[in-house]
């Protein structure tokens, strides 16, 4: 077996293995305190992967990916009360409906926020989510207004309630993750890339750089709807502020910047730190919110000692301790070495 | 039938004149040289050429369809490259995949058929070796000296197999080794059928390399010719010299 198939067979078992373990989840603890914490990590993988398909791959931080989110939640919950679907498992199969709806609104965002770049575009989209959060507020006929809107609650039993949302959210983030390596191989992906790089070359030499921009802007916020739509559906009640809420769209950004922008694995290894230790800060001392400040200090240590984030920084160590110290970043980044990985960029 | 047809553009911008009624031609399977003085222009007409810059008036005729108007990735689509002033390449992407990210016809075929993804890298490496840069095709185009990068653009904007290829200052910024080693490549290409259209302050690399000039002041084009001929030309002087 050649070094770079093992390399291969070593990174498909180990993926197997992880997905086993995350399927048997609810089986090795099945209490609802820990299959809570287990949803909404799940959830926030899924959607630090699906923003980074967008933030990471193209360099456009998006700050407003939370009214994606919401919309997606309110959608789900329309949708569910209009067509009078009772709870259960049938509302799990109107998750993609709100994830097209997503898309529509997706495009209409997008095709006005790409027509900035750099701060203005982060600026653009913080605004875009607050217009959304006002009118959830103000189109009471619709929405509910302040008083918000509520889903059916299903009748599973207090072990097993939890279960079903975790295997969404678990097959949400799948998906995120299989699109978003997808996208990383192709050809489209590499033009992602480059308009991340230097957009005005990018274009240079054909690369439509608003297509790609809206294409992957659309797909990165219908994944995230499709999240919100499951969200909404677990929490069984929502309200305008706290479903189209800043810091959902902050925390996402957060994870993705301290596993590795642009990186397949960063998101899913940030929001594996980040989600876990932000729900333990909140049980153990309550409501306080102090989880804000440890976010702050993780953005701080991030900025100042890891500002590749974990994943690239950790695997240029490895090399250097294959290679030697000697051999240096010759090796390439991991960057480098994950693009290579590009079908037909392999090394034979 | 002319390759390129620029035909009486305009531009200011602000209160300056940056072309004002410019005029040229690029024929087919030529080396064309655009030269003229500091702020004559030349940049700009390279920008109104590749969609960076939009006219004030005028036309731009590409085998004998105006593509004024059109986006830079469409322009580049039909047939045109270009490099810039300082070469720019993608810095946090390998050399081949600068290679590889150039489009020639987007769409869904193109963007995720693996076949032609194979296809393009083999293309790849064979525009690598024909440069002589092969051995840093694994490296981050940051990490490239400044001769590679150029080497590299070059490359890459042949991956589309342009016909009419823009080059702004080649020579701009290297050894002497070097810059020979760009007027071969850049002659093998012409052999080829590529035609190409420079701007250049070299003036021995204009004159052993070009076929045709066409001198640029304040937005006019003064004259143009054969090299012998523009280096004799009493009005060219005059332009350079300041009189």
């Amino acid at each position: 077996m050649t070094p770079a198939r093992r390399t291969s067979a070593l990174k498909g078992g180990a993926l197997l293995v992880v997905v086993v373990l995350a399927l048997l989840v609810p089986v090795f603890a099945a209490d609802p305190a820990t299959t809570n914490i287990a949803v909404f990590t799940t959830m926030y993988v899924g959607l630090a992967t699906a923003w980074n398909i967008m933030g990471g791959y193209t360099g456009y931080i998006s700050l407003g990916h939370a009214a994606f989110f919401g919309f997606g939640s309110y959608a789900l919950g329309l949708l569910l009360a209009h067509l009078g679907i009772a709870a259960g498992y049938t509302p799990f199969l109107f998750v993609p409906v709100a994830g097209i709806l997503t898309v529509v609104i997706a495009l209409a965002i997008g095709w006005i926020a790409l027509r900035t770049r750099a701060a203005t575009f982060v600026i653009v989209t913080i605004s875009c989510m607050f217009i959304l959060q006002l009118l959830a507020e103000n189109l009471v006929g619709l929405t509910g207004g302040g008083s918000g809107l509520s889903f059916p609650v299903p009748t599973w039993s207090g072990d097993f309630f939890n279960t079903p949302y975790y295997y969404a959210m678990l097959v949400l983030a799948l998906v995120g993750l299989a699109v978003s390596a997808g996208i990383r191989r192709s050809k489209f992906g590499l033009g992602l890339l480059a308009i991340r790089d230097d957009e005005d070359k990018a274009l240079a030499v054909g690369v439509p750089a608003r297509g790609f921009k809206l294409t992957a802007f659309v797909i990165s916020a219908a994944l995230v709807g499709m999240i919100g739509a499951v969200y909404g559906y677990y929490v069984t009640y929502i309200y305008p502020q706290f479903v189209i809420d800043p810091l959902v769209g902050l925390s996402m950004v957060l994870m993705v910047f301290l596993g590795g922008l642009g990186t397949l694995w960063g998101p899913v290894v940030g929001a594996l730190i980040l989600e876990p230790a932000q729900l333990w800060l909140s049980y153990n001392f309550g409501a306080s919110r102090l989880y804000l400040v440890f976010y702050a200090a993780v953005f701080l240590v991030v900025i100042l000692l890891l500002p590749r984030g974990i994943v690239p920084s950790v695997t240029d160590l490895v090399v250097r301790w294959r290679h030697g110290s000697a051999a240096g970043p010759a090796g390439g980044s991991s960057e480098t070495r994950e693009a290579l990985a590009a079908p037909g960029v392999r090394s034979p | 039938m002319s390759l390129l047809e620029v035909d009486n553009l305009s531009k200011k911008f602000g209160g300056v004149t940056a072309l004002d009624g410019c005029t040229l031609s690029v024929e087919p399977g030529n080396i064309t040289a655009l030269i003229g003085p500091n702020g004559s222009g030349k940049t700009t007409v390279f920008n109104l050429i590749t969609g960076f810059a939009s006219r004030d008036s005028g036309d731009v005729r590409f085998q004998a369809r105006s593509i004024a108007g059109l986006s830079p990735d469409r322009i580049y689509g039909l047939g045109i490259a270009r490099t810039f002033q300082l070469a720019r390449i993608f810095p946090r992407l390998t050399a081949l995949e600068n290679m590889l990210v150039p489009v020639r016809r987007a769409g869904l075929r193109g963007l995720f058929s693996r076949g032609q993804w194979h296809e393009e890298k083999s293309r790849a490496m064979e525009m690598l070796t024909f440069m002589d840069i092969s051995h840093v095709a694994a490296s981050l185009g940051g990490s490239l000296s400044y001769g590679q990068r150029k080497l590299l653009e070059l490359a890459a904007v042949m991956m589309a197999r342009p016909q009419l290829v823009l080059l702004d200052e080649p020579a701009g910024g290297v050894n002497p080794a070097l810059l020979e080693r760009i007027g071969e490549h850049i002659r093998e290409l012409n052999q080829q059928g590529v035609a190409f259209l420079l701007v250049e302050h070299n003036m021995p690399f204009v004159m052993g390399l070009c076929h045709d000039v066409v001198v640029l002041h304040r937005g006019t084009v003064i004259a143009r010719g054969t090299p012998s001929a523009v280096r004799e030309n009493p009005v060219v002087l005059d332009a350079y010299l300041g009189a």
